[in-house]
């Protein structure tokens, strides 16, 4: 059985809902990951060891274990508890807290290279330790962060397939869906293939305009 | 004599088992502009920022404008007290610590707006009269990095006035200039001194800071050596330490 592109129209329809899904995964994980990266972050840089710990405990777990299991934990393990996620929500929160935690590692490196004078100047005109953080350091850091949080932005997106196992009907479970109804699985994955590489390329360029315009000031 | 806007009691700063500051009094009048002189090391920039506080003292008093700067507080209560007191204390560091993703108005005018001493309109219109004031009316736009040393200065300088502050600490603020540009910025804070602004200037500049002050005080390893105005101070030390540091420098 040769290749054949030509059945790929017939499937539109799948395809126009994986993408549409994958890019609502990857878009709303990626608002909460770099926030609650930018949250995480913070507090682990309290003066307090009693907030640092609890978040440095949660970051340790997160880091040590596979996604597809703190997938699992929140989508299956959740509802022994009674909260009934649906598989979109139970895979952005996954996807979330997981990369939250990688992003507060590179956002937490970044504010601490940020000269120590930037906060004694904002303190020495009277802004307290928050809004010097707000206005000064995250300004800055984020400049710093931004081609490491790109990459990991782009893995984030890829990352999303993972979410298929729980039936999220996104990009790669969309493919293979089509599949089983075509029986055609490479000209399927060659297509899911070459739309998250598309995706992927509007990433890129959206990283480079982040890093052209924080690039101004350099 | 007009009252002191600061006074300092047998101030005391110690690093670790470092004592750095051993027991400096020191007053400071409304309109006094002081220069603090004396050698690399003596304590110079740790007495200006235990001062605002940027370093907590480790024993002794320092009042300023009538109120006991560190007070022992509780955490949240402290920050409080001290943001409110550094308002009122401009500093102006060596290497300038602009913001560099901000523009020279913004940088100017981001304090009095974070903390609503002014809304934006009235900021940013005070803001460009201060660059104005500074010489730097057309680089309101720039950013840091496309400053020269002595125009970032200038702008650092223009970014603490905008809070109003009853004095101004400088801490060496021509000592990373290219020598072409100390001039420019020696300039503005000759201006202040006219318009009497407090001022103390930590300098090495002696020509400068016999010029600019009207009382010179001589700090050394720690301690307050000799203190005066700035015609004695120069022309007739007392203290042999004096005498040793000015030959050396001048
Ligand atoms: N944060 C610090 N930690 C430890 N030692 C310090 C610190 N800041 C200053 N010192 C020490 O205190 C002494 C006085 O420093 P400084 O006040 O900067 O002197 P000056 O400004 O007169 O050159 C120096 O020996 C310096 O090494
Ligand atoms: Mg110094």
């Amino acid at each position: 059985m040769g290749l054949d592109f030509s059945i790929l129209p017939e499937y539109s329809d799948y395809f126009l809902t994986g993408t549409l899904w994958t890019l609502a995964l990857t878009a709303l994980s990626m608002f909460f990951s770099i926030s609650g990266g930018i949250l995480f972050a913070v507090l682990q840089l309290n003066r307090h060891a009693i907030i640092r710990w609890p978040t440095s405990f949660i970051a340790w777990l997160f880091m040590g274990t596979p996604l597809l299991l703190q997938l699992f934990l929140v989508y299956f393990g959740l509802v022994q508890i009674g909260i009934d996620l649906n598989a979109f929500v139970a895979g952005v929160i996954a996807l979330s807290l997981h990369f939250a935690v990688y992003n507060s590692d590179i956002i937490r490196s970044a504010i601490v290279a940020v000269d120590s004078g930037q906060v004694e100047a904002a303190r020495s005109l009277g802004l307290s330790n928050f809004q010097a953080l707000r206005k000064i350091i995250v300004p800055q850091a984020v400049a710093n962060v931004t081609p490491a949080l790109g990459n990991m932005m782009i893995a984030l997106l890829k990352e999303s397939a993972l979410v298929s196992v729980i039936g999220v009907m996104e990009l790669t479970l969309s493919a293979q869906r089509a599949i089983s109804d075509s029986f055609r699985p490479f000209e399927f994955y060659i297509a899911a293939a070459a739309i998250y590489y598309i995706i992927n390329l509007g990433l890129e360029q959206a990283v480079h305009f982040a890093e052209r315009r924080t690039a101004r000031y350099r | 004599m007009s009252e002191n806007l600061i006074e300092i009691r047998g101030l005391k700063k110690n690093f670790g088992d470092l004592a750095v500051l051993k027991g400096i009094d020191m007053n400071i009048r409304k309109g006094q502009i002081v220069a603090l002189i004396g050698a690399s090391g003596s304590g110079k920039s740790t007495l200006l920022r235990t001062i605002n506080q940027l370093e907590e003292a480790t024993a002794g008093e320092i009042w300023f404008d009538g109120q006991l700067v560190n007070q022992d507080l509780p955490h949240r209560a402290r920050e409080k007290h001290l943001n409110q007191l550094r308002r009122e204390i401009g500093m102006v560091f060596q290497h300038f610590n602009l913001f560099p993703h901000l523009t020279a108005i913004e940088n100017v005018t981001l304090a009095p707006t974070m903390l609503k001493l002014q809304n934006k309109s009235d900021a940013l219109t005070s803001g460009k009269a201060l660059l104005d004031k500074v010489g730097l009316a057309d680089r309101i736009d720039h950013y840091p990095s496309q400053l020269s040393g002595g125009q970032k200065q200038r702008v650092a300088i223009a970014r603490s006035l905008a809070m109003s502050p009853q004095v101004m600490l400088f801490d060496e603020v021509t000592s990373a200039l290219d020598p072409e540009l100390v001039g420019e910025v020696n300039r503005v804070m000759k201006q202040l001194a006219q318009e009497h602004m407090t001022m103390i200037i930590v300098t090495h500049d002696l020509r400068f800071a016999e010029d600019v002050s009207d009382h010179v005080v001589f700090l050394a390893d720690g301690l307050v050596v000799e203190e005066g105005p700035p015609a004695q101070i120069f022309a007739d030390p007392k203290h042999e330490l004096t005498q040793s540091f000015l030959k050396q420098v001048f």
